[in-house]
């Protein structure tokens, strides 16, 4: 068991709460031994400076660590030229009305952007105390160089077909890319183990998702009968939020696709500028939090196993909220319209900068500056109630805007990872109607079950679902970190030399053209 | 490169319009078509499909766009441009004029400046009013912006 699972309460607790022989707590009797069942297989921890750090997390973290220093930095030297490339400054004219960075970009955050930054940043510091947001931003900061070196992969290796249209992931970027250097074997085995992985890890994120969801719901919905009964049977609202998402996935319902994509954009601007808002109330305590998160990352107060728990914790989370490493936003990245795969590599480096770094560090300093995490019972307020609660010190009507925020993130989220999972299945088992079908019902009975159980034991259930297709995917970044610096180096190499032209230079150029063929 | 052999060009050799499904738009691809025709100038009928690279798409639409997009050249082809040929044929407006015919993605006023430069087009026409809509009553129209942006000159025809 990991130091991390400690600090969670107990199933049998949080059971004892709930309303007996409901069937929440008889979903929840079932599902929590397997959670936990799995947890002690994915999150098998080694003894680390006198606490217990779980395998996987390392593994994200160093596989970060080493593409950051394994591309000297380029990820943030990246940043100006990843923006000139969103803002469409190099794309060429024939490109209109295809996928654009931006594009690209936005739909893989809208998969990304959601409840690991809203709850995640809560639960990392009930359990890791002020000093885990401090570690999530680090870990954020690694995270550019994994999501730049997997995007760029994908966009490289993807594969595209007669009508135009590509897949692209880390099934295609393993079987190629390995194969390529005389690792045929291996490649196909990795991406076959990915996609079987990734169907489960999409899975286990809709879950959470829809725990959430529902937990803010019932948050809102406050301490009446109604409250009361959606609180005794959260079944209810997650099979509401499936039966959403099933429309979508099983009954071809393009409107709340649509619906979703439009408004969480507008969603994630609303929630920045509220937390903004919530920080200009309470700006002088802002160095006061800013001192407390660099202090207790380093020195923290009543947190188990100390300064390497903080940072476990943190770790653990920005993992989570930004994927970096998982490979699914790679699927997303893959169908950008660009000659050149470096470009969409510095482009989703961007991804955890705006997901963890940024929106992260706002949520992390409305709850350090607001101080509920302080007196509030961590096995009562956790995850995005304690957000909810921090925001709510400052505007009431937050927690309302907050459940509308968090549903659609949510319904985002789980939509984003049923094509996910649909795309990996697909890999796997190609094109088999009943056998996809039964997947998505598979898959939406766990927003059900997500739904209707405590938050412990489906984090638990999530994150090691989550990090189990982080191992083949790393695997193969590592074999392929040669191809990958290659790619970045003749990029920015060119890129450095005037060899791509920007939109402004090609007008230039055109009407310099013109001017010469003109001067008779 | 011109007048190498000593003949005089014309004033205008290369004429722009964009059109749309609005009558606005027939109205300036008729003038357009009898000014073509008294220039003896070649005459491009182009149609814009309204695209900004910062629309919002959900993953499905993504990953399916290049499949909507040649559907939807295919479209204004269908609906715009065959059917304005069709009437100009009709209308006897196309005799001895060269007429040639694109498609393309993107902010209309943008694209038809473009276009206008590369093509190196002499004027471009457009109609006053086109598919108005709250955007374009908002920021202006397609024929306002272009008239502040093109490189040549623009006839906005009412």
């Amino acid at each position: 068991m990991s130091a991390f699972t400690h600090t969670i309460p107990a199933t049998g607790a949080v059971l004892a709460v709930g309303a007996e022989g409901s069937l929440d707590s008889f979903l929840e009797n079932s599902f929590g031994p397997v959670a936990r069942g799995l947890e002690s297989v994915v999150f098998y921890s080694v003894p680390l400076f006198g606490t217990q750090f779980p395998l996987i997390v390392l593994w994200l973290v160093l596989l970060g660590l080493f593409f950051t220093v394994w591309l000297k930095l380029l990820s943030v030297r990246g940043m100006a030229h990843a923006i000139q490339l969103v803002r469409g400054r190099y794309t060429d004219k024939d490109a209109a009305g295809e996928i654009s960075h931006f594009q690209a970009l936005a739909t893989a955050l809208a998969s990304t952007v959601g409840l690991g930054n809203i709850a995640g940043v809560a639960v990392a510091i009930s359990l890791g105390g002020p000093g885990a947001a401090f570690w999530m931003i680090v870990a954020g900061f690694f995270a550019m160089s994994t999501k730049m070196a997997e995007c760029m992969l994908a966009v490289k290796y993807r594969h595209v077909r007669e009508d135009g249209t590509v897949s692209g992931g880390p099934m295609y970027y393993l079987r190629r890319g390995l194969a390529d250097i005389g690792l045929k074997k291996t490649g196909l085995v990795l991406a076959a183990l990915w996609a079987f992985f990734m169907m489960i890890a999409a899975i286990g994120t809709n879950a959470f998702q829809s725990n959430q969801a529902v937990a803010q719901i019932v948050e809102v919905a406050g301490g009446g009968s109604v409250g009361a009964w959606l609180d005794d049977n959260r079944w209810v609202l997650g099979l509401a939020l499936a039966l959403a998402t099933g429309a979508a996935i099983l009954g071809g319902v393009k409107g709340i696709a649509k619906v979703t994509e439009v408004l969480v954009p507008f969603m994630a601007v609303l929630y920045v500028a509220s937390a903004l808002i919530i920080l200009a109330v309470n700006l002088t305590a802002i160095p006061a939090a800013l001192a407390e998160i660099v202090t207790s990352a380093f020195n923290p107060q009543g947190v188990a196993g100390g300064a390497v728990g903080a940072l476990i914790v943190g770790f653990q989370r920005a993992a989570f909220s930004n994927s970096a490493g998982v490979g699914d936003a790679p699927i997303a990245h893959s169908a950008v319209k660009t000659r050149r795969p470096a470009t969409e590599g510095f482009v989703a480096a961007l991804e955890p900068f705006v997901d963890t770094i940024i929106v992260c560090t706002m949520t992390a300093l409305v709850i350090v500056t607001t101080g509920v995490f302080r007196d509030a019972d961590p096995d009562a307020v956790d995850g995005v109630t304690l957000t909810s609660r921090s925001f709510a010190t400052v505007a009431e009507w937050f927690p309302y805007l907050l459940a509308i925020a968090v549903v659609l993130f949510a319904v985002s989220t789980v939509l984003s990872n049923s094509y996910y999972g649909m795309k990996a299945f697909g890999y796997l088992f190609g094109d088999n109607r009943i056998a996809e079908n039964v997947y998505k019902v598979v898959f939406l009975s766990f927003t059900v079950i997500g739904g209707a159980v405590s938050l412990g034991p489906v984090i638990v259930f999530t994150d090691s679902v989550f990090f189990l297709p982080a191992v083949c995917n790393g695997i193969g970044l590592y074999l392929l970190a040669r191809v990958i610096r290659r790619e970045f180096r003749g990029y920015w190499h060119s890129l450095r030399a005037g060899e791509f032209e920007t939109v402004e230079e090609m007008h230039a150029a055109r009407n310099t053209a013109r001017r010469t063929t003109d001067g008779s | 490169m011109s007048g190498a052999d000593g003949a005089r060009r014309p004033v205008m050799e290369s004429l722009l319009v964009g059109v749309d499904h609005s009558e606005s738009a027939r109205r300036a691809a008729r003038f357009a078509l009898e000014r073509a025709h008294a220039l003896r100038a070649r005459l491009r009928i182009a149609h814009v499909i309204n695209w900004s690279r910062y629309h919002i798409q959900s993953l499905e639409e993504t990953f399916e766009r290049p499949v909507r997009r040649r559907e939807e050249i295919a479209r204004a082809q269908a609906e715009v441009l065959d059917p304005l040929l069709a009437w100009a044929e009709e209308e006897g407006l196309l005799e001895g004029v060269e007429v040639t015919t694109s498609v393309e993605h993107g902010r209309p006023s943008e694209v038809l400046a473009d276009m206008a430069a590369k093509e190196g087009s002499d004027l471009i026409f457009v109609g006053r009013t086109g598919e108005a809509n709250l955007r374009t009553a908002i920021f202006g129209s397609t024929a306002s912006r272009l008239a502040q942006h093109a490189p040549v000159a623009v006839v906005v025809v009412p």
